[in-house]
């Protein structure tokens, strides 16, 4: 019998996100085991050195027990879960070689046409496999390389191995041991040194297929005094059976480098999403993480950013999103490990017919980071008295010599300023719509332009959902 | 224009305490109506009920606007039939500009397409009428602004969307005299012979400069008298003892 959670979910509204491709996979795995694990290392030709880690991955979590924080997801049986499903299609470099049946999904979310204008490269990922990359000439000429992970594998070794597992370890927690026991698809990237990039990559990753559960590995290194600009999209239509995704991002960012990675994550309501991601920066580096949480049943994501060199800078933006059957349970992690170090998070999250936003924050300011800083601002916005939202910092502070500051704030939207608003003509839908999206916007400004506006439809969805 | 027959509400949140005790008014087109009272006499609570703000309910009477009962239509709607409130304490809205704002409020108000170069042009001219600063276009509506620049806005969307009726609520509580006369300046820009005021006041400061036709004062959600200019003038110099009884101090 399959999960069935019916009563949870409510994709109606969704449209566009919501377009289910009839497009026939070539091959399904359901379930987990040794043999299944080594099946999929077989199918993908890896070497001994990537089975070895799958195996030991396997083992790690069959022992290891549900993270002993956040919502329960102990309804979630692997067994009832297609692990790996492989599309009717290799990986393409021209969207005209894209089965139609799949290229139609892309061509609605847009990728292709943000592709011609705005993006040095685009990978696409359809259940289990990358479908399609493709970088520009320019980018190659560069030694930019931007390719499918399971590529990567195989045309760099070297680069990969230095590097793979080494941001996130195997045994960090279950769900990450799943992922390295199943991992398929994703993005690599490597910036050689001084070579700054003027326009986004941009990686997307579609799950298409019902009960199923996508693992797709994200590497980019960004080497001395390069700059990068990843865009990461996540998108499913809706079903009534339990999907899963349990991605990985491993981010590494040298001296002088910089990194903006953003992400809208856009889930159907059948979606347990438990994706790990963590980034090193070395001296005078910068990360920014730009994140847009909508969707999903249950979100546990949390990315940690390690400050390893003098000067290394975090800059951490967040806005989620909870509706109805929703438990969005995310939150940052930063390690200062150095002195002038720097950390600047600003979180925002809305919560509407009894969704709940959970803010976790996790700060450590080894002793060695003198004269760092860090400054949290975390705001809630709640459209009912059902919904819940809440903010739960924890910060270890070994150093004297540090300037922090955390600010949180939680309120519900004010009756005063709907009728205010509905004063002035609008109904009580567009008056919340406009409060909403006046919350968001200093979240909003920071995304790329395209999905500024995707963040701006997606409020308007959610709350029209739910009146209209 | 408007008329308000025998009203009597309550205020939900506030242990259903009585507020309008059977208050009767009309207002014609053309007219520029007065309402004083005392702290707590019903005031406020009158100009929201017109607004059917869902704190206060009505227990008994009605409210016409151009012959229609618009005593249970949403805010919005009534809104949209042209009643225009200047609000005591005008919200903020951060995130979201003054263009902006009254770009898609004018919209939403008058239903109608208007080019942006051309509302962009009037809400400037409205601006320059009112020696408001342009540069808080581009601001957060009401962010940081002084009392004096809130009320201002206020009636600067008053002179933007262009309404049948206006009320407003103490607008010139808080004000300086500078500020006094800008707001009084817009009222006579938006005053003809098809429009009409409801100023809500403690004092007659406002009052200066407008031809004013009649004034009312609002006693225990009563209307108590009702009088030309010189009713406004006793007030001023007297207060509302007469009213009171010997046990209120005013």
């Amino acid at each position: 019998m399959k999960t069935n959670i019916d009563e949870y979910v409510d994709n109606g509204t969704r449209n566009i996100y919501n377009i289910k491709s009839e497009a026939e996979s070539a091959k399904k795995i359901l379930g987990l085991s040794e043999e299944i694990v080594r099946n999929i290392s077989k199918e993908k030709n890896e070497p001994d050195w990537v089975l070895d880690i799958r195996l030991k991955a396997l083992d790690l979590y069959n022992k290891m027990e549900d993270p002993d924080w956040g919502p329960d997801i102990s309804y979630l049986n692997i067994d009832e879960l297609l692990t790996y499903v492989k599309p009717n299609t290799g990986e393409n470099r021209s969207w005209e070689d894209v089965p139609d049946d799949i290229k139609e999904v892309f061509d609605k979310l847009g990728i292709p046409e943000d592709e011609k204008k705005s993006l040095a490269g685009v990978g696409a990922q359809f259940d289990s496999e990358m479908i399609y990359h493709n970088l520009t000439e320019k980018m190659k000429e560069l030694g930019v390389i931007y390719t499918n992970f399971d590529v990567a594998i195989q045309e760099y070794p070297e680069l990969v191995k230095e590097y793979f597992t080494k941001a996130v370890p195997l045994n960090d927690h279950k769900y990450i041991a799943l992922h390295y026991a199943l991992f398929s698809g994703g993005s690599f990237v490597y910036i050689p040194k001084g070579v700054k990039l003027d326009q986004p990559l941009q990686s997307y990753f579609r799950l298409n297929e019902k009960g199923a559960g996508q693992f797709e590995h994200t590497l980019i290194i960004v080497e001395d005094s390069a700059s990068l600009e990843f865009i990461e999209g996540c998108s499913a239509p809706g079903y009534n059976e339990l999907n899963l995704h349990a991605g990985c991002v491993e981010l590494f960012v040298k001296n002088n480098a910089y990194l903006r990675f953003s992400t809208i994550e856009n889930w159907s309501k059948n979606m347990l999403n438990l994706n790990t991601k963590k980034c090193y920066v070395e001296e005078n580096g910068t990360i920014e993480w730009i994140m847009g949480s909508f969707g999903s049943k249950v979100s546990m994501l949390y990315p940690l950013s390690v400050l390893n060199g003098r000067n290394a800078k975090c800059e951490f933006t967040n806005i989620s999103f909870a509706g109805k059957g929703q438990n969005l349970d995310t939150g940052f992690k930063v390690i200062h490990n150095a002195p002038n170090t720097k950390t600047v998070v600003n979180a925002k999250s809305i919560s509407k017919d009894g969704g709940i936003c959970l803010f976790r924050s996790y700060s450590w300011v080894k002793k060695n980071a003198k004269n760092s800083k860090l400054a949290l601002s975390c705001e809630s916005l709640m459209m009912d008295s059902e919904s819940r939202s809440d903010t739960i910092p924890v910060n270890n502070i070994e150093t004297s010599d540090c300037v922090f500051s955390h600010e949180a704030s939680i309120g519900k939207i004010s009756e005063k300023a709907i009728f205010y608003l509905m004063s002035r003509g609008m109904s009580e839908v567009e008056a919340k719509a406009l409060i909403v999206r006046g919350f968001a916007e200093p979240i909003a400004k920071a995304f790329p332009v395209e999905y500024a506006v995707e963040m701006n439809r997606l409020i308007n969805l959610e709350l029209e959902g739910s009146i209209g | 224009m408007l008329k308000i027959n025998n009203l009597y509400t309550i205020a939900e949140d506030d242990n259903d305490k009585k507020i309008l005790n059977g208050l009767n008014l009309e207002i014609n087109p053309g007219e520029i109506h007065v309402i004083m009272g005392p702290n707590g006499s019903g005031k406020s609570t009158l100009a929201n009920t017109i607004l059917n703000n869902p704190r206060y309910i009505v227990t008994q009477g009605n409210i016409e606007f151009e012959g229609k009962d618009i005593t249970n239509m949403r805010t919005n709607e009534i809104a949209k039939l042209g009643i225009f409130m200047s609000f005591q304490t005008p919200e903020e809205i951060p995130g979201i500009t003054l263009a902006h704002f009254l770009k898609s409020t004018k919209k939403s108000i008058t239903g109608e397409k208007q080019s942006i170069v051309e509302l962009s042009k009037e809400i400037s001219d409205n601006m320059n009428k009112l020696d408001m600063n342009k540069s808080y276009l581009n601001r957060d509506f009401n962010v940081g602004f002084s009392g004096g620049e809130k009320k201002k806005n206020e009636i600067l969307q008053m002179l933007t969307y262009n309404p049948k009726l206006v009320i407003l609520d103490e607008t010139d509580s808080g004000l300086d005299v500078d500020a006094i006369k800008t707001v009084v300046k817009g009222i006579s820009l938006y005053k003809n012979d098809n429009n009409a005021v409801l100023i809500i006041t403690h004092s007659t400061k406002m009052l200066e400069g407008l031809k004013i036709d009649k004034v009312h004062v609002l006693v225990n959600g009563k209307i108590v008298e009702t009088g030309d200019i010189s009713l406004a003038n006793y007030i001023d110099q007297n207060g509302y003892k007469k009213y009171l009884g010997d046990n209120h101090e005013n």
